[in-house]
């Protein structure tokens, strides 16, 4: 009986044991948690910085193009016209390209081979840093568009979009320099989801007669349509928050102009530009910009979530 | 009977083959830029790497024409990528651990979950903004504005959420059976974690830190009002609280300079930069596939 009690004593844990598990629970927690307060600590800290710009001008700094830190008079229209546009314009020509080499990815026209060879390759795209993509673009890609630029101004020059003078840097090349960025990004969500798509969706669609193309356009890309749609949010999101390429490529300036072949702005480029010198009230101002990009990038992320969320598949 | 053979003439075979012809032209638009990108910057790059970019400084730009050398963004990338890793590793794998091994799917670990997600979406340079108004502007680090630290922090807010996804999803996949047999034996949580399931999911975890740290040496936009730009060399540990080059930051200020040396500085450094990010991607690509193949026999 002594025995078999002084046995049972021992199996207990030591006091020390058990104070270590539940620090290291607690530990645990408070590290997960880092997330939370860091994310919060952005917003506010963006929304306290911004508060003295906001007060002053309120919603107007959003509709006003006026940015003169001589006369103290700021608004961020440019800086938001040229975000929306370059992000949706790239995006409106990433996604064809985007979604047609990530069918041609998941699809048997080449041996399996090839096309893991070009999946990864477009992945690698990712990888490569921004402002490197920006010194490709200075010093190859404008050179190489220019005579195009020109053409396009000299034939559609009627068109607001191309009624300036193409003269180096403009929005247009930036444009293009972020379908590059994004690219790899929306390819490789298509691919994943073109390829959760079960076998036996695209078996009963040939068995009923389909061809390969009436199959993916009936079948299989609206049965991956959900993933699809997250993946050009994620994008969008990116595009809108991408800086370095686009600053070094844009032309940065704040002159509003409905042209693409002028130098234009986005929020981010501003930002990248103008924060090592600004003083003053120009501070607050570029916080209030900053503030804008985080709302409009977050609403993005978020819908995307939720998107992914409501309409993922259910087989 | 004519109907059982393939008619190319048909209006569906026809679609077909324009369907067809169509998503291959989509995929060589999609890998065309990556191969010019690669293959010029290693071609323009790669002329300029001699044994001095290593060693000098740069000089500032105008006064000659000889633009020196590379040595202090380099030492810097490491040091504000090292210092990014100290912050994000710990913290990401900790609250990874939580995620995976503590929390019961409830409101609190949903939350986290989707505030990794948005973290993961804030644009970069939102998060320099964030670490300069509240370390550059304050000088809260003994007094100095930017310095390598600010920058340091600043990277590791973009590495957090890809550390935090990557353990997560990493203890995730180990199987159930061996923490059972873990804690049956005695054991107790953080036994079974450090000993058992961390140390099989170590290799998935590896593979995505790995990346991170390659995805936040290339960054540039949270670091060029952080951590700015440095033209000398790093001589002592005193220099973490002073401006600090990094290659990223060398790129974006030489590339925008009108002459002709800095320029070619800026290429030097790319080369240097892509080469060694995608040789780590290559490599973590390469052992995630052996991995893979190994667990399926």
């Amino acid at each position: 009986m002594e025995e078999k009690l002084t046995l049972f004593k021992n199996r207990k844990r030591f006091g020390i044991e058990k104070n270590i598990d539940i620090i290291f629970k607690n530990t645990a927690l408070v590290l997960s948690s880092f997330v939370a307060i860091i994310l919060l600590g952005i917003i506010l800290v963006v929304f306290f910085q911004s508060f003295e710009s906001f007060s002053r001008y309120g919603l107007k700094f959003l509709v006003t193009s006026e940015w003169n830190p001589v006369k103290d008079e700021y608004g961020a229209f440019t800086a938001i016209y040229g975000t929306l546009v370059t992000s949706f314009l790239s995006l409106l020509i990433t996604i064809p390209l985007g979604v047609g080499t990530a069918i041609f990815i998941t699809e048997d026209f080449v041996p399996k081979v090839f096309r893991e060879i070009i999946g990864s390759f477009v992945e690698l795209l990712a990888a490569i840093p921004s402002v490197v993509l920006g010194l490709w673009a200075i010093f190859v890609m404008e050179p190489f568009f220019r005579a195009f630029f020109v053409f396009l101004h000299n034939f559609f020059g009627w068109i607001p979009l191309f009624s300036t003078e193409p003269t180096g840097r403009n929005s247009l090349l930036a444009i293009l320099i972020l379908v590059v960025m994004l690219l790899p990004i929306v390819t490789s969500i298509a691919r994943d989801s073109l390829n959760q798509v079960p076998k036996k969706l695209r078996n009963a669609a040939y068995g009923i007669g389909a061809s390969r193309w009436k199959t993916i356009f009936s079948v299989i890309l609206p049965a991956a349509l959900s993933g699809i749609m997250a993946g050009v949010l994620l994008a969008l999101g990116r595009a809108m928050g991408e800086t370095m390429a686009v600053t070094m490529i844009i032309g940065n300036s704040n002159a509003f102009s409905w042209s693409l072949l002028s130098p234009g702005y986005t929020i981010s480029s501003m930002l990248a530009n103008q924060f090592g010198e600004a003083d003053g009230s120009q501070v607050s101002s570029l916080f209030y910009a900053a503030f804008v990009l985080m709302i409009l990038s977050l609403v993005v992320n978020i819908f995307a979530q939720w998107l992914v969320k409501k309409f993922s598949l259910k087989y | 009977m004519n109907s059982l053979y393939y008619q190319k003439r048909l209006s569906r075979n026809i679609g077909d083959k324009f369907f067809t012809s169509l998503s291959i032209i989509c995929a060589l638009i999609a890998i065309l830029p990556l191969i010019f990108l690669v293959t010029y910057i290693l071609y323009k790059g790669g002329s300029q790497i001699t044994p001095e970019l290593f060693t000098l400084e740069p000089n500032p730009p105008g006064d000659d024409l000889d633009a020196g050398g590379i040595n202090p963004a380099l030492i810097g990338t490491l040091i504000i990528t090292t210092i990014a890793s100290i912050i994000a590793i710990p913290v990401g794998v900790g609250g990874g651990i939580y995620l995976a091994e503590y929390s019961k799917g409830g409101a609190f670990s949903r939350f986290i979950r989707f505030g990794v997600n948005v973290l993961a979406g804030v644009p970069s340079i939102i998060a320099g903004v964030f670490i300069y108004a509240l370390i550059v502007s304050t000088k809260i680090l003994f007094g100095s504005m930017y310095s390598g630290l600010a920058g340091g922090m600043a990277l590791s807010i973009l590495m957090l959420p890809t550390v935090i996804k990557t353990t997560d999803e990493g203890l995730k996949l180990v199987p159930n059976e061996l923490r059972y047999a873990s804690l049956g034996v005695g054991a107790s949580m953080y036994t079974t974690i450090l000993k058992v399931t961390l140390p099989s999911a170590f290799r998935s975890i590896a593979t995505g830190v790995v990346l991170g740290i390659a995805r936040a040496a290339g960054e540039t936009a949270p670091l060029i009002f952080t951590a700015l730009f440095s033209y000398y060399y790093i001589t002592g540990f005193g220099d973490l609280f002073y401006e600090m080059g990094s290659l990223a930051v060398l790129i974006y200020n030489f590339a925008l300079e009108p002459y002709d040396a800095q320029n070619k500085l800026a290429w030097a450094a790319s080369f240097i930069l892509v080469l060694s990010i995608l040789s780590v991607n290559i490599f973590s690509r390469i052992l995630a596939a052996f991995t893979e193949k190994t667990k399926r026999v």
